[in-house]
Order: C-alpha cells, then structure tokens, then sequence
C-alpha cells in the first residue's frame, strides 16, 4: 500500500464519515473536556483552599488527594470510577458518559488545585506584607491584591490544562463513550482500514489543540499588556 | 479626626520590652532581647552590621515577624498578646492602620494605577468615600511632586519615584509612627537623595519614625536618637553627636572605621 491509496482513502472516509467524526466524535470530545475544565476548577479551586488552609487536617486531606490522582495512571483512575462508581452510586449504573466525566473531573481537580497554589504563592510576598501594613485584613489582601496578580499566572496555565485534557479524553474511548478515539474504532471496524481513520481523528486533535493554544497564549499576551511598557 | 474630645496621649508611643527572635528553635537568634522606648516625634535611626537584626526588629513593630518572647506596647497596648486586658481579642489590623510602613523593594501593587495604590485602604479599610479618598491622595501626590503621574502604574515609574508613592500611600492611612525599612538600599544611587528628601521633610513636620538605613550622613542630620544594633543586641544607644563623634563600645568603632 503506498501513501497516494492512504490520502485516497482518507479523503473517501472523511467524504463518508464526516458527520461521525466532526460532529458526533469532536463533539463528544470537546464537550467532555469542557465539562471536565469547568467542574475540575471547581474542585481544584476547593482543594487548593483547603491545601492552604489554617487547620493541619485539610492539608493534609487535600495534599493526600493530589498525591494519590498525581501518582497513578489516568487509565486505571478511569476504570476505577467505571467499575466502582456505579456500585456506589447505583443511578450511575450503564451511564457511562457521566463516571468517565465524573473521573476525569476529579483527575484534573488534583492538577488544577496545584496550578492555583502555585500561582497564588508565586505573588511576591512582599505584596501581601504591604497590604497587611496597611491595615487590610487577610481577606482583603487576598481579595483585593493577591487573587488578582495569581490571575495572570493562573489563566494561561488552566488553558494548557484544557488542552491537555482534550487529548487525554481519548483514554475514555477504552469505554466506547463516544468521542473521536471511539469514532476511529468504530470506523475501523466497519472499513477494516486502520491508518486512515487514525490519521484523521491525528489531524484532528491537532488543528483543535493548535488552535486553542494559539487562542490561550493571544490571551496571555494580554494580560501582559498592563505590566511591559 | 480627634474632634475635640479627650484623647490619651502617650510620651511613648512604642515601648518595647525585652524582645526576642529565634528561629530553628533557639538556634538563630535574630534578636536577642531588645528594650527600647520611642517616644513621639523620634527620628530614630537604626544602624549596624548585615545580619544585626535591625530589620527583624523594624517588622516585629507591626508584628509582620511574630517575636518569640517579650512584648510590644503600642499607644499603650501589649500588641504581642493574642488578647488585651479587658479580654477582648486583640485585631492586630486596627493597629497596623496606625503604623506606616515603606519597603527597600516598594511593594507597590502593579495592577492598580499610583492613585489606586494611594485610594485602596482608605477606602476599604477607613472606610472613605472614593472622592474623599482620591482628593486626599492627591494632595498627597503633589506634596511629592507626583501629582501627574496619579493615572500611571508602578511599572512606569523609577525606583526614586515608586518609594515616594510608597511613603505617601503609607501616609494616607494617616500613621502615628512610620517604619522605613532600608528604604534606599534597591535606589540607583542618583535617586537615593529625592528619597531621603521626603524623609527628611517629613521628620520636619514631627513624624514619629523609625529608620533602618546604610545612609550614615542622614543618620547624622536628621535622626534625634541613633540606635546600633549587632548580633541581635542594642549595642549602643545616643544623639548623631555621641554615636558618631564619641563612640564608647569596640564593636561600634570598628563598624564606624568601616562605613565612614
């Protein structure tokens, strides 16, 4: 086979199957990342709160957490929450699109939280020396200098995370849930040609994350704009 | 702002007594008990060695280092106690109001502009209206000669620059004492003087301040009591005339035979 019939081929499954990749798959496929963002930063943002926290025991629960997530495959994380889930939950018995979400949202959580630690830590102390010797009390430090300088930092991080979790959906394909990995096998199954519908959800994947990279360092840049002159 | 009524003053205005910093344990000792009186309108100037714990006892004043032992007396209240003597939980916030502080490195906020800089405790922890604050902050701004530069951010502004918008951010807030923490040690050397000359015109207007500085010939002109502190300790305590020209102990003639 040489590489003309490959491009024949991909352009003849793409005519074919369009709608199966571009709308069902990449659909499937954004739309578990951003629910995965969305509810991750929101427990991120929880469990960041508790890792500073004043009280030693929510450190140590929320520095537990992002440990273990951190420390094991992805893979495993979502059989886990397959399999286990819906013996804890039993209305999440067959709903396989929500205990993939359910476990990617609490995998990314764990990054997220690090990701707000570190930017709200990496505000030079000195800000916070400033506004307390003003008279601002904790909250109002955080509230009115601190949050808003971790911001910068925060921002364009959480965008590479979305990007990342873009492509780490595929591993949910393990459970046919739908997204553009499943579309590749199902279409592999039904054609018996296995490169082209690989080559295709590659290309794929790639234009989506080239574009929000390019999209998330445009918003970098402006933020910057306040502080370089 | 006093209105007439009654208000207890205080001779001493910050009595400190018999302060300690260790840290590791007792390892390092940052301060090694420290007893002194400010009185109001000191110029007290702090100097001696790297390492002497002149800083550490400047940030103990407003607590921003926890002391290990002893106590501070702020306008007659024991600020290092986590409670004062009716019972009532101590807000360190309240006092702090009370105590200007400016930094060797400025800390000033680089999200905001100058004006916003000048205007945010005022307003949130004063309470002042946003007109009342930025009249006042303005006011301020132009007694330093920076009035047009209110819209700028920090970012725009030279070293000399920024710590003038800190001294006057500081007084905003209206302090009874003002703590400089090496305020010209991060100044090109041609911006140390426009620094220093805000300093000094304020000690003219009878501000209660704190020194910690390198800058032996402000030392002499404008301090009224000159405090040399090493390894922790108050080593010697005097007018510019005593310290400089009649130094007693070895330890502050071998540093004065370094730095002048």
């Amino acid at each position: 086979m040489n590489f003309i019939t490959i491009c024949e081929n991909v352009v003849k499954l793409m005519v074919k199957y369009w709608d199966k990749f571009l709308l069902t798959g990449l659909g499937y496929t954004l739309s578990l990342a951003a629910i995965t963002v969305f509810f991750g930063a929101i427990l991120g943002s929880l469990i960041a709160l508790l890792r500073m926290s004043k009280v030693a025991p929510f450190r140590w629960i929320a520095a537990a957490y992002t440990e273990i997530i951190r420390g094991t495959p992805m893979l495993l994380q979502l059989y886990l929450f397959y399999f286990g889930l819906p013996m804890l939950i039993p209305i999440l018995n067959k709903q396989q699109f929500a205990c993939v979400a359910i476990a990617l949202v609490c995998n990314s959580a764990a990054y997220v939280s690090e990701i707000i630690r570190s930017g709200i830590q990496a505000v030079d102390l000195g800000q916070t020396e400033a506004a307390r010797s003003l008279g601002l009390s904790q909250k109002q430090t955080m509230l009115s200098v601190v949050l808003p300088q971790a911001v910068k930092n925060i921002l364009p991080a959480l965008g590479n995370e979305f990007i990342m979790i873009t492509k780490d959906t595929s591993l949910a394909s393990t459970f046919f849930i739908g997204d553009l990995m499943t579309q590749c096998l199902l279409i592999k199954g039904a054609t018996y040609l296995t490169i082209e519908p690989l080559l295709i959800i590659g290309i794929i994947y790639f234009i989506v994350t080239f574009v929000l990279s390019k999209v998330v360092s445009a918003y970098e840049r402006r933020l910057r704009r306040g502080d370089i002159r | 702002m006093k209105g007439g009524c009654v208000v207890a003053t205080y001779d001493k205005l910050i009595q400190v007594k018999n302060l300690k910093k260790y840290y590791n344990g007792d390892k390092i000792k940052a301060l090694d008990g420290v007893s002194v009186d400010i009185n109001k309108g000191d110029v007290m100037v702090i100097i001696g060695p790297s390492g002497g714990g002149k800083s550490t006892f400047l940030r103990s004043l407003n607590l921003l280092e926890k002391p290990t032992e002893g106590s501070i007396i702020f306008e007659g209240v024991d600020i290092t106690k986590k409670k004062d003597e009716n019972g009532k939980k101590l807000d360190i916030d309240l006092h702090r109001q009370k105590m200007g502080m400016v930094f060797q490195h400025f800390n000033l906020f680089p999200h905001m502009t100058i004006l916003q800089n000048m205007t945010l405790a005022p307003m949130k922890v004063k309470g002042m209206s946003q007109q009342e604050a930025e009249a006042k902050a303005l006011e301020l701004l132009d007694r330093v000669g920076l009035k047009d530069r209110a819209d700028a951010y920090p970012i725009q502004l030279s070293g000399g620059q920024k710590q003038r918008v800190a001294i006057v951010r500081a007084l905003a807030m209206e302090p009874d004492v003002m703590l400089f923490d090496e305020p010209t040690s991060a100044l090109d050397p041609e911006m140390v003087g426009e620094v220093l000359d805000v300093m000094k015109e304020l000690a003219k207007d009878g501000m209660t301040m704190v020194v910690v500085t390198h800058e032996m010939g402000f030392a002499r002109e404008v301090g009224s009591r000159i405090l040399f502190m090493a390894d922790g300790q108050l080593v010697e305590e005097g007018s510019p005339d005593q310290i400089f020209n009649h130094p007693q102990s070895p330890r502050l003639q071998d540093f004065l035979s370094k730095v002048l």
